[in-house]
């Protein structure tokens, strides 16, 4: 390579020395639009950050309720505007803290909640209804959401005055971040119920939120992630129509979250393609007649596999231009990686830093100022049709092969992953992929100085929830228990919304486990058939 | 003689497997015969494909945190099982960790950041070391 940088972008399109007037299709204006009005392009609301900043979430949990209590509060004290509630492996695959493949998990990679006494701990002194609540959460997302509703009605809190996101997007788990449990038909199913049940209750609440963010994590490029989120977004919509719901009824809670990498134009671009595609798909494919139904309103994750653990300090760097390209893309809240991630989850230093940076962004560079800063730049308007196109051709790819759920069925979609990230690997071995401190200016001693103080994991916590369950189980109604646990069986045998039944057992004190065991044994488990 | 034949499996509940489909095709395209298992695999299922299949290494990867608890269990049943190939970990491990994963009998472990040709180069040469030595 003769030039001193790459001229193709991450996702491969060619990029020329200087753009110009000529390099963007005539008719921009109408590709555009207005902040606030479709196709959304320059954003989805009208006076963008100077009517409200982005809201800054950043995801955490760890423990026992009690532990993560405390970091959320750790975090609000620190002027965090929201919560993300990260869960551990147990909860989110359905099964209590006491069973035998839940033990080494427990309280690992997020909290770890049994029964609805276990969400009412984790909000204690945390007034829902003055709090927006992000849940990753997926195969068991009824469950926790039943719980959360238990624990809003024990704080007196209405279901009209619940604002957050559940994420509650199942086909990603088979695509890239792998907690399904039940195959994926019935999968769609209860994720449907929980969007259904929303629609009519949670006027304030995101049931669902398509991810594109998984799939980029697992190795794929910006322009598979638009097109693989929107063939998502699509095939859930169609469930809904099919079960004969209006599109303008539950399309307005839609939200969608995706990566913000390194690559800082195409990202923006991207993600300004993301919104156009969308408004384009509500209005001419579900004739959307509700702008709401086709305002496309995201979360950005950054990026956690752009971070190195190869001087760790470099990436508050990293994460500093992510937050940055998030912002320029007009994000409605943000997720800033800690820079200790390659290592441990982080650590309150890490996590403090991370939230320093979004109120950097926010207070000190100005960038918030109008909506769409890169609105018109020769260069990003290019890339943003250039992306467009190729997503669409993408798009019509995974159309072709009968849209999400079968490329999924197929493996196309894994495939394309895999070899993705195969590729990334290999370019970043053989340093055709520049990482600094990694394989170009890498520190010359060889050293990999870790970050100053990691996360330490307190292993006792994990005896304390297992008894605790075990006593909460044992002081409960026996008979109100399993009959409301027969209930959730009924429903989903039946094909009626579970929802109702599973806030009913949550309140009388049903488990996680006994709950998604009641799945299990009607829909039966997944295994993915070609790893 | 036969290529190097590796089992690969993701054990505990930890869905996180890029790193490891990356191994499988790097090992591929080494030359080895990979045996992947995917994701959420028991102790016991590892155990019995290392025996059915007669592999020189098993790698596993954990990327929640889970990785003492789980290498203790794979190798205590190896050794139940007469089991001897060596068991290779990679994924989120502190440093501290990484001593304790050694000490526990692990035969090389592979933290977060290490470029892909350590990884294959590692892996190959436990596999032939292994097979030399049987």
């Amino acid at each position: 390579m003769s030039d001193a940088v790459d001229a193709r972008t991450d996702s491969g399109i060619p990029v020329r020395g200087v753009y110009a007037e000529g390099d963007v299709a005539p008719g921009l204006e109408r590709r555009l639009g207005a902040p606030g009005h479709p196709p959304f392009t320059r954003g989805p609301y009208p006076t963008m950050y100077r009517g409200r900043l982005w809201t800054m979430r950043q995801f955490a949990g760890f423990g026992s309720p009690e532990e993560a209590n405390e970091r959320f509060h750790y975090l609000l004290e620190r002027g965090q505007t929201a919560l993300s509630v990260a869960f551990d492996l147990p909860t989110q695959l359905g099964y209590d803290s006491g069973h035998p493949v839940a033990r080494p998990e427990v309280g690992r990679v997020g909290v770890a909640i049994d029964t609805a006494e276990d969400m009412v701990d984790l909000f204690a002194g945390l007034p829902l209804d003055g709090i927006s609540v992000n849940f990753t959460i997926n195969a068991t997302a009824p469950i926790i959401l039943a719980m959360y509703l238990v624990a809003a009605e024990r704080q007196g809190v209405s279901e009209g005055e619940l604002a957050g996101t559940l994420q509650n997007d199942i086909l990603k788990e088979f695509l890239a971040r792998k907690t399904y449990v039940f195959p994926p038909e019935p999968s769609i199913r209860l994720c449907c119920d929980v969007i259904e049940f929303a629609s009519g209750r949670l006027p304030r609440f995101n049931p669902i939120s398509i991810t594109g963010y998984h799939a980029r994590e697992a190795g794929c490029d910006a322009i598979q992630e638009l097109a693989l989120t929107l063939a998502s977004a699509i095939a859930y919509a169609r469930t809904l129509v099919d079960r004969g719901l209006d599109f303008d009824a539950f399309a307005p809670r839609f939200s969608f979250h995706f990566a913000t990498t390194m690559d800082l134009f195409e990202e923006v671009a991207k993600l300004r393609a993301a919104r156009r595609m969308w408004a384009r798909i509500a209005m001419e494919r579900f004739g959307a007649k509700d702008p709401n139904s086709a305002r496309l309103r995201f979360f950005s994750g950054n990026s956690g596999t752009t971070l190195t653990s190869q001087e760790p300090l470099n990436n508050i760097i990293r994460s500093t231009i992510q937050c940055l390209g998030a912002v320029l893309a007009g994000a409605q809240s943000i997720h800033v990686m800690g820079y200790d991630e390659a290592f441990e989850i982080p650590s309150e230093e890490a996590v403090t830093l991370s939230l320093r940076t979004q109120q950097i962004v926010a207070l000190e560079t100005g960038v918030p100022r109008t909506a769409d800063p890169l609105g018109g730049s020769y260069y990003v308007e290019a890339l943003t049709d250039e992306i467009e196109a190729r997503a669409d051709a993408l798009l019509a790819e995974i159309e072709t092969l009968g849209g999400a759920v079968a490329a999924l069925e197929q493996g196309v979609s894994q495939r394309w992953i895999a070899e993705s990230a195969y590729r990334i690997e290999k370019e970043i071995a053989d340093g055709t992929r520049p990482r600094v401190g990694v394989n170009t200016h890498a520190d010359p001693e060889g050293a990999s100085v870790g970050p100053p103080e990691l996360f330490e994991f307190d292993a006792s916590i994990v005896d304390r929830q297992v008894a605790r369950t075990a006593e909460r189980v044992a002081a409960r109604d026996q008979l109100v228990s399993a009959e409301a646990t027969a209930a959730v069986e009924a429903a989903a045998r039946e094909g009626t919304n579970v929802m109702p039944s599973l806030i009913e057992a949550a309140r009388v004190g049903a488990t996680l486990q006994e709950l998604a065991d009641v799945f299990r044994s009607v829909f039966g488990e997944f295994r993915e058939p070609h790893p | 003689m036969r290529p190097p034949r590796v089992l690969l499996a993701k054990p505990g509940l930890d869905g996180h497997d890029r790193g490891i489909k990356v191994i499988a095709m790097a090992l591929r395209d080494a030359g080895a015969e990979v045996v992947y298992l995917g994701l959420r695999r028991t102790v016991p299922e590892i155990v019995q494909a290392a025996v059915h299949d007669d592999v020189d290494v098993i790698g596993i990867s954990v990327l929640s945190g889970a990785h003492l608890a789980l290498a203790g269990d794979l190798l205590e049943a190896c050794d139940a099982g007469g089991v001897h190939a060596p068991v290779v970990v990679g994924g989120t491990i502190p440093e501290a960790d990484v001593r304790a994963l050694r000490e526990l009998g692990v035969a090389a472990v592979f933290p977060v950041g290490t470029g892909l040709h350590s990884v294959i180069d590692g892996v190959l040469a436990l596999a032939s070391r292994d097979r030399v030595s049987r």
